[in-house]
């Protein structure tokens, strides 16, 4: 039997080792890079922006604030106050690029990972904590920030994602040439959903539709246990093509490069000319949840490997080196992120749990009598045990 | 203005209506636009509306009911062709997971007026996967509603106000009726609500409950029975989630035997429910048990043999004579 992780020449076709790279290549020769780890600055021919320094700046304090609402989370389910909490240490970059290359009017489907997104949106991230608490299932109004509820099951946002930008093509404000209308929809999802049948839908019904949606793919390289070589024998962003249309892997650690190619995408997708596929290529440093060991399945060499990548590191190197920064500017990252630090902690013991009763809320637009009559019959059975001792 | 219009008719007048009186209606399906639909339930409506508003769709149901997921959330009101029932099964997750529960997940923030058009039901000697009843897998979510139109006027009034309606809607359709009789629709006419019962014929010895296809066989056996010296009522439920069990209790009370005939399996399907709720409300009224013709739990037969698979006028015949040796 051959290595299914590197397919060999044979007589029907060409060569697919010719054609398509390993699944897993350390971001291999077509990784758009801006920042590399070292924190030097380098430039790519197709995809660039001029950062100024005040965006740099912004782009760092976004991702130390984010870094910190993922500590602090999990720190609160070790202390018992969340259930569980979906980390994203090491994605932060891919997040924040993501976030930052977003118009008002844009509207963004997540996972349940994209807390980096979802500050960028401006959602208060103790919004967040609701749900990994077990006092609501999503906290925040989607219409608020034109940011969707997170979705557990893997991928399906993919199609809700499309058929939103389906409409919005269908409300005139795609490729109408007035930045302040045209818009697009970023969907979220990792490596493991790109293995999901609603994933490739949304693939075909975007590409048939030309819809103004980008698949922002976190390739974090692994799906809980499993890693990419399960999920796909070549690199995910080249699979873009075989559906119609264009494919681009970034270096989801590097802030820069992705916030670049994700304004790209954006804006190609408001003025009218469809679907991408943006690969995020990064690693998911912490486990995949709270209750997941990670030790049980990956080499501590491969997280050795990727802490050189840091996505946090390599930007505080160069805002440093370059001279972009004072220590009076860390100091007061530091007191702010104290604060939000402070604001989690607090607001989450202070989450008001629901009530028995309402459970039987929201089911539908108005209560059916069946249920009214079930909420009834349970708070008379709730009020029979009152006085009781 | 009245004219005699058959199911399929009454229908694609009601989504004409509806794409008339709200400009944010949507249709999607598979061969919905150009071709009409496999029933030609959507005849002429991509012509007069345009393939923006009537789409046809890529072959994949989960694609179109999670779209019209994305579609709802942007404001629209889609209303998705499944081309057969038993074609809905990869949409199950699109539906159960996110069509049923987006609403109480957003704690009432985001409505789904979604509604899903299935054409349900067998007898046209179609070939596997063709000829099945799924309502209670649907009826069985919280967060769905389910009804069944069984003839041309309700067709056009229901699907209309199914569309009008904030909440998901599982639409059903019984395809053997579509091109079989006709009626008489009075456009000026002021429908009933969608979420009730209706008693289709009154009886005073025993109560039919049916939906769907099986209306028309209840009220043949109505007909047989009263030519025996037996009075049957005979209610056409309309919506199965929720139930609207006023009208069968007042009626169980009346008569005392209750008989409930649906094409699905009897195993877990809606009679089963009906059958508990009546026993629950009306035991002391009761002069039997309440007796469930359906299909058997099998999977539905090679057409040559459906007629002896779904419930036809002998077996519910049958069952109210049950009722009676009681």
């Amino acid at each position: 039997m051959s290595d299914p992780a590197s397919p060999g020449s044979d007589t029907f076709g060409p060569d697919l080792a010719e054609v398509f790279g390993p699944a897993q290549s350390d971001g291999g020769p077509d990784l758009v890079q801006l920042l590399t780890p070292e924190g030097e600055r380098v430039h790519h021919p197709e995809f660039d922006h001029d950062f100024s320094a005040e965006e740099l700046r912004g782009l760092y304090r976004d991702m130390v604030l984010t870094r910190r609402i993922d500590v602090e989370a999990t720190a609160l389910q070790r202390h018992g106050e969340l259930g569980i909490w979906a980390q994203l240490l090491g994605q932060e970059a891919a997040q924040i690029g993501a976030g930052r290359a977003l118009r008002p009017q844009d509207y963004v489907f997540p996972t349940y990972r994209e807390h980096g997104v979802a500050y960028c949106r401006g959602v208060d991230p103790l919004r967040l904590l609701g749900l990994f608490r077990g006092v609501d299932q999503g906290g925040w109004d989607p219409a608020e920030n034109n940011f969707g509820l997170y979705t557990i099951v893997i991928g399906a946002q993919t199609l809700h994602a499309t058929g939103y930008a389906m409409g919005m093509q269908r409300d005139g404000v795609v490729g109408t040439g007035d930045p302040e209308r045209d818009a697009a929809v970023i969907a979220h999802f990792g490596d493991g959903a790109s293995s999901q049948g609603d994933v490739n839908e949304a693939f075909i019904f975007a590409a048939s539709y030309n819809a103004p949606v980008v698949f922002f793919c976190q390739n974090n390289q692994w799906a809980i246990s499993e890693p990419i070589e399960r999920q796909t024998r070549i690199p995910l962003y080249q699979r873009a093509l075989g559906f119609g249309f264009p494919g681009i892997r970034v270096d989801g650690n590097d802030v820069l490069a992705t916030y670049a190619v994700t304004k790209a995408a954006l804006q190609r997708a408001r003025e009218g000319n469809g679907p991408s596929f943006v690969e995020a290529y990064t690693y998911r440093m912490g486990a995949h949840t709270t209750t997941d060991d990670p030790t049980r399945y990956r080499l501590n060499d491969e997280l050795e490997h990727w802490k050189l990548k840091d996505p946090i590191e390599r930007l505080k190197v160069y805002l440093r080196r370059n001279g972009l920064v004072d220590q009076e500017f860390f100091d007061d990252l530091d007191a702010e992120a104290k604060e939000l630090g402070h604001h989690l902690r607090e607001g989450c013991k202070a989450l008001p749990d629901p009530q028995p009763l309402d459970q039987f809320g929201y089911v539908f637009s108005e209560m059916t009598e069946e249920i009214a009559a079930q909420r009834d019959g349970f708070a008379a059975y709730l009020a029979s045990f009152e006085g009781a001792h | 203005m009245t004219a005699k219009i058959t199911l399929a008719k009454g229908l694609n007048m009601g989504l004409r209506k509806a794409m008339e009186d709200d400009d944010k209606v949507l249709l999607m399906g598979e061969d919905v636009g150009k071709l009409g639909g496999v029933f030609r339930i959507t005849d002429g409506l991509q012509k007069d509306f345009g393939e923006d508003r009537v789409i046809d769709s890529p072959l994949a149901e989960s694609g179109i009911v999670g779209t019209a997921v994305g579609m709802a959330l942007r404001g629209y009101r889609p209303v998705v062709e499944i081309q057969f029932d038993g074609f809905v099964y990869p949409a199950y997750d699109q539906i159960v997971c996110q069509v049923a529960k987006y609403t109480y997940r957003s704690q009432g923030k985001v409505k789904m007026p979604i509604v899903i058009r299935i054409p349900f039901g067998g007898g046209i000697g179609a070939v596997e996967h063709h000829s099945e009843s799924p309502e209670a897998q649907f009826a069985h979510t919280p967060g769905l509603k389910v009804v069944a139109c069984s003839n041309p006027v309700d067709g056009y009034w229901m699907i209309q106000q199914a569309i009008a309606h904030d909440d998901p809607v599982i639409f059903l359709e019984p395809k053997r009726q579509y091109h079989a009789d006709k009626a008489e629709l009075d456009e000026s006419a002021t429908p009933e609500p969608l979420f009730s019962s209706r008693v289709v014929r009154t009886g005073s010895d025993a109560t039919v409950l049916a939906y769907g296809p099986t209306v028309k066989t209840a009220l043949k056996c109505a007909e047989a029975a009263e030519s025996e010296g037996r009075s049957l009522e005979v209610i056409d439920l309309r919506t199965l989630s929720p139930l609207d069990m006023a009208p069968v209790y007042e009626s169980v009370r009346r008569t005392g035997r209750c008989v409930v005939t649906h094409e699905a399996h009897v195993n877990l399907g809606m009679g089963a429910e009906l059958a508990a709720r009546v026993t629950e409300e009306c035991f002391y009224s009761l002069e039997a048990p309440v007796l469930r013709v359906g299909a058997f739990d099998t999977p539905y037969p090679p057409s040559r043999i459906e007629e002896e698979y779904l419930p036809d006028l002998d077996r519910v015949l049958d069952a109210v004579d049950r009722t009676f040796a009681y």
